[in-house]
């Protein structure tokens, strides 16, 4: 597939950097002569130095043969318009990102009125991610597939925990559950496990199941899952906006911190029953005089790493039982799960994920249709929802009597408004939604056989 | 630095390299000379050194501009010392350092010779001297990335270090389809010099060789006098004019399949190099006109001899000196070996596009000592020079300059007469070849200035630094 890709920013780069490991040509335009020579160092991309919106440029990054064009510049109308130049030159389909919050309401109409194929607006998506996070605060990271009838939850297996030591095939029969654990981080490493695997402290464990089950297997399991009522945000952005809207909708208590006296008004504006909190999100004083020991949760997203990382371990000092925390740069990332603090929030891999999950429908064969795309353990493996719409091989067999590649699993199968998890004797039939977890690289349903 | 992924690296080189000795191993077999374990046991040498550093992947594969320059540095250095030993075995040629001067000067292109004779040569070691042009000519590490079609992606490292110009151009966005493209249309060029060459009556094998020399614009022929022993008119203006072809940048040709006319009008450097060819081949024909029976033949050696040394190829049609050349013309001669071919090009030198900044920089400095406080951008191509790419420039000419001055000192160890002295280092630091001098080889210099003509080839054919930092502590420090 050829991708072209306007801005080499923080986002840019990570898009660049996933094309090119899917395996496909990029071209890359960034205004800076810099910054093109240093991702032309670091990957195998082929850099245009010059604006987006200028005519001569888009030719010479063959934008007419690309099939997918992507506009992530700082710039949302520079965005809009380089996709709808790049449309009328003959991109296949085209992408922009527009994050501006006035835009929000018309972005369908937007899309629609530009022909553009898909516009991402990466604050909102992120403040999705949050809200997920903290309606099942015990976990990790949840993730929902076929419409939320199936879950796809992080956990990690603690010290005492009634898991460790435990062989999979084990856990079902003793505890009379019906969840299916479809990788484990253990370490570095990631496995797709089977039967036989055994659990032991300090593994990070994903597990499908449907709702209930899952309450169930967090009950029987003794992992605590007091539920967020109280949030506080640390920083009035764009996230924390969205992600106020959907908390309040669902009926949790927020209070936002920020300390630029016109974004609080704008936010107390726009949201008549949130507290808004005019001050130094990371002044201790005023922490603990909001009140953070009587909340259930923090999501700290200010602009600043770093301020984000202190906050969030003084919140856990102070023993706040669900934390969040925004890290634009990833090696941070692994240095906050250091120090315990696991949820973490990078806005440019979401937009990202977003944006190749679609790359990859693109790309996926007739039979099957990729629905959702989610990259668990740092990237290592993905779990995928498709919807089977044709026969194939697939569905003609028992599942004992088909092999599937290595370290390859259907986690769940959704049937009507139900859901299953596979044993030997399922089939699969079409109309099914299915839930793949690998960490080989498949883009159609089909890739699963062996 | 990355030990692991260094002789990992190397390693699928040298098999690379000893894939292609097969090629000589063949014709010396159908030629019946008895000489094939010349090449067998250098295949079997880099196949098994190969395999032992191929085996098994690297873990990390970190590779960075620092494992880049040492690669392509220590790759060529290597491949060189595994290309002379057929002349070695096979004994045509008795000592070591003289076969990998040879092998040096064939891979970079440079076509200086230790041979007096080289009619001696049997004729599948003449193949093999002539096929390290066309290797060396698009670069050795560039073909083996082309036949590996490896996901790396740190690959731009190497390209930069081993593709010759001051910014690299990448036509495609994946590095193996840029290279495969080049090699194409480096495949397609010479096999369209050999059919031209054959037309002219020129035997299959000698079009091949010549065709060969001329793609690498390297400049090894097979007999003594070189071109000059055809005595055709239309063989030296095929040659003169593919030496002159491979000596534009390949992206050239790219932009022409892809029917781009805009990019290759704004094109500066490729401006100026037909102009330096047209003016000096005028200024040359004027002057030599007398010596020769009249213009049309003075216009023919003049055109062969500014294409040949302009593109750092070194085929002679004509002894300059044996038939007294004016002073003048010579000296034309030498500022072209100065100039070079065009960036990414199989040419060699200090590159037409680096002279055209220079001159360009100079420019404004001078505007800039008139008017201190204008502002003026450098452009070339239609776009902005950036500061760094014109500091780059700068400093290649200071060490470049600095190391040609130090090679000519160790050099005039040998108590040589000026020219000779001069021009050696001159010739080979710019790939040429031929020396300007009474003596017509590099047969009668000492062991030392061997090895300083060997290493200058080196350095001017990877552009100094992949050589420099082979030498550098601060490349070797632990940390």
């Amino acid at each position: 597939m050829n991708v072209v890709i306007v801005g080499g920013g923080k986002v840019g780069r990570k898009l660049v950097e996933d094309f090119i490991s899917e395996g496909d040509n990029v071209v890359l335009i960034d205004v800076k002569p810099e910054l093109c020579e240093s991702i032309q160092d670091m990957y195998d991309v082929r850099c245009v130095e010059g604006s987006g919106a200028d005519l001569a440029v888009l030719d010479e990054a063959e934008t007419r043969r690309a099939d997918l064009f992507i506009a992530v510049t700082t710039n949302d109308e520079l965005n809009a318009l380089c996709a709808v130049m790049a449309k009328k030159l003959g991109a296949e389909r085209c992408v922009a990102r527009v994050r501006n919050s006035e835009y929000f309401k018309q972005l369908d109409f937007m899309r629609d009125a530009l022909g553009i194929s898909m516009i991402v607006n990466p604050e909102y998506a992120s403040a999705g991610e949050v809200s997920r996070m903290l309606r099942f605060p015990a976990a990790i990271n949840t993730e929902t597939f076929a419409k939320g009838r199936i879950e796809l939850i992080e956990f990690q297996v603690n010290e005492d925990s009634v898991l460790e030591g435990k062989a999979l095939k084990d856990i079902n029969k003793d505890f009379k559950l019906k969840v299916l654990i479809c990788a484990v981080q253990r370490g570095e490493d990631v496995y797709i496990p089977n039967g036989d695997f055994i659990l032991r402290e300090g593994d990070k464990i994903h597990v499908t199941a449907s709702h209930k089950e899952l309450a169930k297997f967090i009950r029987v399991t003794g992992v605590i899952n007091r539920k967020v009522k109280s949030v506080m945000l640390i920083g009035g952005g764009r996230i924390s906006y969205y992600l106020a809207g959907l908390l309040l909708e669902s009926g949790m208590s927020v209070k936002i911190i920020e300390q630029n006296r016109d974004k609080c008004r704008a936010l107390a504006e726009a949201y008549q029953n949130a507290d808004i909190v005019y001050g130094d999100g990371t002044d201790r004083q005023v922490l603990t005089e909001e009140g953070i020991d009587r909340m259930d949760a923090i999501v700290s997203l200010t602009g600043i790493d770093e301020e984000n990382m202190i906050i969030s371990m003084y919140a856990k000092m102070r023993g706040v039982g669900k934390i969040i925390t925004k890290i634009n740069r990833e090696s941070f990332g692994d240095l906050m799960e250091k120090t315990g603090v696991y949820s973490i929030l990078t806005p440019k891999n979401i937009t990202a994920d977003i944006i190749i999950r679609y790359a990859r429908a693109m790309k996926s064969a007739q039979d099957t249709e990729m629905q959702t795309l989610y990259r668990i353990v740092n990237n290592k493996a993905e779990a995928m929802e498709f919807i089977v719409t044709k026969k194939s091989p697939l569905t003609e067999k028992k599942l004992s009597e088909i092999r599937l590649k290595k370290n390859t699993l259907i986690g769940a199968i959704a049937r009507g408004n139900s859901m299953f998890l596979p044993d030997g004797d399922s089939r699969i039939e079409t109309g099914d939604t299915v839930i793949v977890v690998t960490t080989e690289r498949i883009s159609a349903l089909t890739d699963i056989l062996d | 630095m990355n030990y692991r992924m260094l002789a990992y690296s190397i390693g699928r080189i040298v098999m690379v390299v000893a894939l292609t000795m097969f090629l000589p191993l063949g014709l010396s077999i159908y030629y019946g000379e008895g000489i094939a374990k010349a090449y067998i046991v250098p295949i079997a040498v880099s196949l098994i050194i190969g395999l032992a550093a191929t085996i098994r992947p690297p873990k990390n594969k970190g590779f960075y501009a620092r494992e880049g320059m040492v690669l392509v540095g220590l790759g060529w250095i290597i491949i060189s010392l595994i290309g002379a030993l057929p002349f070695y075995i096979s004994r045509q040629i008795p000592s070591f350092i003289d076969c990998f001067f040879e092998t040096v000067s064939g891979f970079t292109t440079t076509g200086s010779t230790i041979l007096a004779d080289v009619e001696k040569l049997s004729k599948s070691i003449l193949f093999w001297r002539s096929f390290t042009h066309w290797l060396g000519g698009l670069g050795v590490l560039a073909f083996a990335m082309a036949i590996f079609a490896s996901k790396d992606t740190k690959t731009t490292y190497m390209m930069k270090a081993e593709m010759p110009g001051p910014v690299i151009g990448k036509i495609s966005s994946k590095w193996r389809y840029s290279l495969r493209i080049l090699y194409l249309i480096y495949i397609v060029l010479t096999v369209s010099e050999i059919i031209l060459l054959m037309i002219g009556r020129m035997s299959l094998y000698d079009s091949v060789v010549h065709a060969f020399s001329t793609a690498g614009t390297g400049g090894f022929g097979i007999w003594n006098n070189s071109i000059e022993h055809y005595g055709s008119a239309y063989i030296e203006y095929v040659i003169a004019i593919f030496m002159m072809l491979f000596g534009i940048n390949f992206n050239i040709y790219y932009l022409i399949i892809a029917r781009k006319f805009a990019q290759i009008k704004a094109n500066e450097e490729i401006r100026w190099y037909f102009g330096i060819i047209i003016v000096a081949t005028a200024l040359i024909t004027l002057n030599i006109r007398h010596i020769y029976s009249g213009l049309p033949e003075a216009f023919r050696c003049a055109f062969f001899q500014v294409n040949s040394i302009m593109t750092t190829t070194g085929f002679a049609s004509r002894d300059m000196m044996r038939d007294g050349w004016p002073m003048l013309s010579q000296m034309i001669v030498v500022m072209l070996m100065f100039v070079g071919a065009c960036a990414g090009s199989t040419g060699g030198g200090f590159k037409v596009i680096r002279a055209i900044l220079l001159g360009k920089t100079a420019r404004y400095a001078v505007r800039k000592a008139i008017s201190p406080r204008s502002v003026y951008s450098i452009k070339a191509d239609g776009k902005e020079v950036s500061a760094d790419v014109r500091h780059g420039v700068l400093a290649y000419l200071t060490a470049y300059l600095i190391f040609m001055a130090l090679a000519i000192l160790i050099v005039s160890l040998d108590n040589k007469d000026f020219s000779t002295t001069a021009t050696s280092v001159i010739s080979t630091m710019n790939n040429i070849g031929p020396m300007i001098g009474p003596v017509g080889n590099f047969a009668d210099f000492s062991v030392l200035s061997k090895i300083v003509l060997s290493i200058s080839m080196l350095v001017g054919r990877l552009e100094i630094y992949p050589i420099l930092v082979l030498f550098s502590p601060y490349m070797w420090r632990r940390k």
